[in-house]
């Protein structure tokens, strides 16, 4: 489904990716490792269509494709960021919609923001995430794990084919971590993909199928979780094994 | 206590309003004159209707310093131009071209280029009152050609024992809290003064939406003083002079947020109103004029004081 052929990314003097090949098929949960500077984020970005990368290519569905935020949403990818990429000052339905508002025309003609129908999409999705969140609080006002809920509303509203998840479980409790451990699970089930960044070994082992371990740069592993194991990987982020 | 805290900084302002007219009406006999009240709601209206604008601009997170020019530069194209012997029609449409121009090169400049909103407008504060300037060649401009009747009725004129300028205002306010509520582009508005980067990260066209804010304040600006000239009768370079300070203060006293984010349609107008009725109440108590400037300036640090102990109360 989606298909990175050599990319490399360069901020300036600065090789943040270099010749990075990587495969997703339907259904399938990637755990995306690496440490602190390793690139992971920038190879989302790049995925979700906020960077274009200076060399290589990406393909969707077999076809070369330049992706902007836009057209990336267009084709099902959906990116939730390790911020969250809230608005604070808004309620939480304005930032499930932002950028996708659903309008209803007044008199026939004049377009203007359907408050009840957004309203009602976005206590559904709260729902389906077993979240506590509502639709009109402020997200200044939310916990962690009702922020984190927003964000995977938002993601959640275009019914993606890949999901980009940037460090989900770093900022809520253990309780919402299995929870949001038991969403990728039934997305996967759904049909569809997850790129999943984390630090959390224990979160990558419980839903991935595959790991991929980025070191400065570049890529050094992309095997079956399966057949990996946490000391390996640990040993392939640090340095301290090669390549595997 | 605590809800009182979290009402809208509008309704706060609103009932400061009218606790300060209850006041000036008991100790000040001209004050609730018929006369006095046409005048304050005049005077007022020309401010309110560019803090609309402004109250948009700055729920970007940005400012527009240049209003107070822009006035100007609209003022005295629109007087030449009828002078000139030109149908308001055209004069009107060559004044607020100029304002749209201005807005343009402001909302470019702040929206593509990742200027600073208060540099740009600060050197559009400057650049149009030295274009108002060189096209006027200081000279006073009163004679508005055979439009001249019809200038003077739509600025100066009233309806329904309403000041022309007023009705505008309260049509304009109408419409733009319609748009705060209900647009998608006034949303985007908000989003972005909340957090830029998330609202570009969502696909917003952030650059576009701010270009459009820039250009609804200049243009306002623009219908504003197209509708002062027909009240003074006459226009010279210095239209709008200063008048920047009044009308940011009227959005951020109305409770738009410097920091972005924040502001409402009702909030600039309720605004605008304190001001005026402060500026009025000082002249009626016989406080010497030169006073205003330090009082407009404090409210403005008070209104500062109360947004920041509301946001402490929430």
């Amino acid at each position: 489904m989606l298909e990175l052929r050599s990319v490399g990314m360069r901020f300036g003097a600065v090789g943040a990716l270099q010749g990075v090949d990587l495969e997703l098929a339907p259904g399938e949960v990637v755990g995306l490792m690496g440490d602190n500077g390793a690139g992971k984020s920038t190879l989302l970005k790049i995925v979700a269509g906020n960077f274009a990368p200076t060399s290589g290519e990406l393909r969707w569905d077999g076809q070369p494709v330049e992706l902007t935020p836009l057209s990336a949403r267009e084709h099902g990818i959906e990116a939730v960021y390790q911020d969250l990429a809230l608005c604070d000052n808004l309620s939480a339905t304005a930032n499930v919609f932002l950028g996708r508002e659903l309008h209803r025309r007044l008199f026939g003609i004049l377009p203007v923001l359907d408050h009840a129908a957004m309203r009602k999409r976005s206590a559904e999705l709260f729902g389906e995430l077993g979240s506590d969140a509502r639709p009109d609080d402020l997200v200044r006002r939310m916990s962690g794990g009702q922020r984190q809920a927003t964000a995977l509303a938002r993601a959640r509203l275009s019914a993606p084919r890949l999901m980009l998840l940037d460090e989900p479980t770093a900022a809520i409790s253990v309780r919402q971590i299995a929870e949001v451990l038991e969403l990728i699970r039934r997305l996967r089930d759904q049909g569809v993909s997850v790129l999943l960044i984390s630090h959390r070994m224990s979160d990558v082992f419980a839903v991935a199928d595959r790991v991929v371990v980025l070191r400065r740069g570049r890529k050094v592993a992309d095997k079956a979780v399966a057949e990996s194991s946490p000391e390996e990987v640990t040993a392939l982020i640090t340095g301290a094994l090669e390549a595997a | 206590m605590r809800s009182l805290l979290r009402a809208p900084q509008s309704l706060w302002v609103t009932l400061t309003v009218a606790a300060l007219a209850g006041v000036m009406s008991l100790v000040s006999e001209p004050f609730a004159s018929a006369d006095n009240i046409f005048n304050i709601s005049r005077n007022f209206a020309f401010i309110g209707l560019i803090a609309l604008g402004q109250t948009a601009v700055i729920a970007t997170g940005g400012i527009d310093l240049s209003v107070g020019s822009v006035m100007g530069l609209a003022g005295i194209v629109t007087g030449l131009v009828l002078g000139s012997g030109q149908p308001l029609i055209v004069a009107a449409a060559a004044g607020l071209g100029c304002a749209l121009l201005c807005g343009l090169v402001n909302g470019s400049l702040v929206a593509y280029f990742r200027l600073s909103p208060f540099v740009v407008t600060l050197g559009m504060l400057s650049i149009a009152r030295s274009l108002a300037l060189v096209i006027s060649n200081n000279r006073m401009i009163h004679d508005f050609g055979p439009d001249e009747d019809l200038l003077l009725a739509l600025g100066g004129g009233r309806f329904l024992g309403v000041a022309n300028p007023v009705w505008l205002l309260a049509v304009a306010a109408l419409c733009a809290a319609a748009w705060f509520r209900y647009s998608r582009l006034a949303r985007h508005v908000l989003a972005v003064g909340g957090n830029e980067d998330s609202t570009r990260l969502a696909g917003v066209p952030v650059a576009r939406v701010k270009l459009t804010v820039y250009v609804l304040s200049s243009l306002l600006a623009g219908v504003s003083a197209i509708l002062m000239i027909g009240w003074l009768g006459a226009v010279t370079n210095a239209l709008g002079q200063n008048y920047e300070l009044r009308i940011i203060a009227s959005a951020v006293i109305g409770g738009a947020n410097l920091m972005g984010g924040e502001g409402g349609a009702f909030g600039a107008v309720a605004g605008a109103a304190l001001i005026e009725l402060i500026r009025n109440s000082l002249l009626l108590l016989g406080v010497d004029p030169y006073w205003q400037g330090a009082f407009i300036g404090g409210s403005i640090i008070v209104a500062m004081l109360v947004e920041r102990m509301r946001r402490a109360g929430r």
